[in-house]
């Protein structure tokens, strides 16, 4: 009969229309932003700056080294190194960026930068309701707007929060373990020279300067 | 069952000394209309409802993909090829990807393997599921098929945002390997999600596979031949619509595929109706290979550990690297000369070369026939344009 497969077709939009009323799996919308739903871990919007305890300025964990600058595909991250140095988390002595602008609006949200980050000090955030009547200023995050604390990232991406934070936390074992052994050479190294110097002293009053110590590795802090 | 339409006569009807009847009534569809499918314009030549001529124009969302792709690094690469076929951005990573581990000889890793493969289904998957919902839109059935096909691509979007943080724009393949590891909480997903996919694949063949008005529009409609498909280098479900048996899971058997069962639907006359069909089909046998493969997924490790990051350089040489992609056969041809960009970086599109015979389709067809032809090449504008 003509027209009753139609027929059959109009009995699973009605079987849709009235099983929106009783089954989740058929009625999927969300009304928002009266409702929202929860976003999911790994949502990534657009990148923020990293940085350990209160002070922005203090602990913030890029080093300027640019390899973001320079693997990003879009190319809109833009960094002035600065020319003095202050500590990082490990205490070591580092340059710090001056300058770090994020342009959002040319941004593609690849995560290639927090991929490519030996410092894990860029990360995605999942803020996503950005928008703003200044399209040149409104959307060119600076330093200061891009910097949050760890314990935002912590409570957006408690996963990869908790993974980067070991990784930190090995490091820092890693650069201690290291500045206690340099230490210890150079006390030893310190030591020997002393005795070295000592006992040529002792044979040769006149003449002969002491042999050239072991040069000492460079301690840290 | 309705009967297959005569073809209409290609040429204007002439009067006696030759010249035609009326007026040719030239016309402009698109670039900015729905049913192009994005920016596509089709500049058509009209006898009164028949179309007599047709050139397709397009270059309207050319963003000189390959030209970028030559500047900036091979990893910086690969989030602009999700932009290439917006709606398979998996597909393209891995078309991407095996180029690449070809040209640096990088092996990939079991499980990363299977995660691929699981990816690429489920990428398939979505994009016919959302292309039957279109091309039923473009024969008039506006909201309801493709609301319905949309809910169920949106469960598709949501493993891939879980798994890669992004809907469409995944960037989750990298040379050697997968981004991120799948969770068993994922995996579970998928399952119960490819599992239910069936039972909305069955509602939706009987709400559409016998449907009257479909079969009025579509069967015996612009078929193409078997040698008119193979003179094109058409690929993808317009070539097997056409009847010729090349699947490139089968034929290069890249990746794991020659692990899995499954089978290659094919049509006869490769008119629109057949088209539609083999998507259907595809679709079931996709849910096969889904349902083998998360069972056989082994643990270990998603990255090869020679794989490299920052500052990746392959050796100098020239390579091609291709997949069957939901949309026909993607082709990545790459030539490197040691450095950390291509030398010369080249795509071969599906969607763009399965439009070189759109002419032919539709010489001799109504006007509201130009657009349910155009909604069966399954064209998706950001590759075509590049």
């Amino acid at each position: 009969m003509l027209g009753e497969q139609i027929i059959k077709g109009m009995a699973v939009t009605a079987k849709n229309f009235f099983g929106s009323y009783v089954s989740k799996d058929r009625l999927t919308t969300v009304q928002y932003p009266e409702e929202r739903l929860t976003p999911k871990e790994n949502t990534r919007q657009f990148p923020f700056l990293v940085f350990d305890g209160d002070d922005a300025e203090k602990g913030l964990r890029c080093v300027a080294c640019q390899i973001c600058e320079k693997e990003c595909p879009p190319q809109c991250i833009y960094i002035v190194k600065s020319k003095d140095k202050k500590p990082d988390y490990k205490g070591q002595m580092q340059v710090f960026p001056v300058t770090f602008d994020i342009d959002i609006s040319v941004c593609m949200s690849c995560s290639i930068c927090v991929e490519v980050c030996p410092f894990e000090s860029i990360k995605m955030n999942n803020e996503f309701e950005l928008s703003t009547d200044d399209r040149f200023k409104g959307l060119l995050l600076t330093k200061k707007e891009l910097a949050k604390p760890n314990s935002y990232y912590q409570q957006i991406h408690p996963q990869d929060a908790k993974d980067s934070d070991a990784v930190i936390a090995a490091e820092i074992v890693k650069a201690e373990a290291k500045a206690k052994a340099a230490a210890e050479a150079k006390a030893k190294a310190d030591a020997e020279a002393k005795a070295k110097a000592a006992t040529a002293a002792a044979a040769a009053p006149v003449g002969t300067p002491p042999a050239n110590p072991p040069t000492p590795p460079p301690a840290a802090k | 069952m309705i009967a297959a339409q005569k073809p209409f006569e290609v040429t204007p009807k002439l009067d006696e000394s030759g010249t035609p009847i009326g007026e040719l009534l030239e016309i402009s569809m698109g670039p900015h209309h729905p049913s192009t499918h994005g920016v596509f314009r089709m500049d058509v030549t009209l006898d009164g409802e028949t179309v007599v001529k047709l050139k397709p124009v397009f270059g309207y969302l050319h963003r000189n993909h390959e030209k970028i792709g030559e500047n900036i690094s091979y990893l910086a690469t690969m989030p602009y090829t999700d932009r290439l076929d917006y709606f398979c951005s998996m597909t393209n990573n891995w078309a991407y990807a095996l180029t690449i581990e070809k040209l640096a000889g990088l092996a990939v890793p079991e499980r990363a393997e299977y995660i691929r493969v699981i990816m690429a289904e489920l990428t398939r998957l979505q994009n016919h599921t959302s292309l039957i919902g279109f091309f039923v839109q473009d024969m008039g059935a506006l909201g309801t098929p493709m609301m319905y096909a949309f809910r169920e691509r949106e469960k598709i979007l949501d493993l891939f945002e879980e798994i890669s943080g992004a809907r469409m724009m995944c960037n989750y393949m990298r040379f050697g390997g997968v981004r991120v590891d799948t969770s068993d909480a994922w995996l579970a997903q998928t399952k119960k999600v490819v599992g239910d996919y069936g039972k909305f694949l069955d509602e939706f063949e009987v709400f559409l596979n016998e449907n009257e008005i479909l079969l009025a529009r579509t069967q015996g409609v612009a078929p193409l031949s078997k040698e008119q498909a193979i003179n094109a280098s058409i690929t993808g479900p317009l070539l097997r619509a056409a009847g010729v048996n090349y699947d490139l899971r089968k034929v290069d058997k890249y990746g794991i595929y020659s692990r899995f069962e499954f089978k290659v639907p094919l049509g006869e006359t490769g008119d629109l109706y057949d088209r539609y069909m083999v998507r259907v089909l595809e679709m079931r046998e996709s849910i096969k290979i889904l349902n083998q493969a998360l069972a056989g997924i082994p643990a270990g490790p998603v990255m090869d550990p020679k794989a490299k990051l920052r500052g990746f350089r392959p050796k100098a040489g020239e390579v091609y690297g291709r997949i069957e992609s939901p949309k026909g056969e993607l082709g990545f041809y790459i030539i490197s000369d040691g450095g950390p960009s291509p030398y010369r970086y080249r795509i071969r599109p599906p969607s763009y070369i399965n439009l070189t015979t759109l002419e032919d389709m539709c010489l001799g067809r109504k006007v509201a026939d130009v657009i349910v032809i155009l909604g069966s090449v399954d064209i998706v504008l950001g590759e075509v344009d590049r």
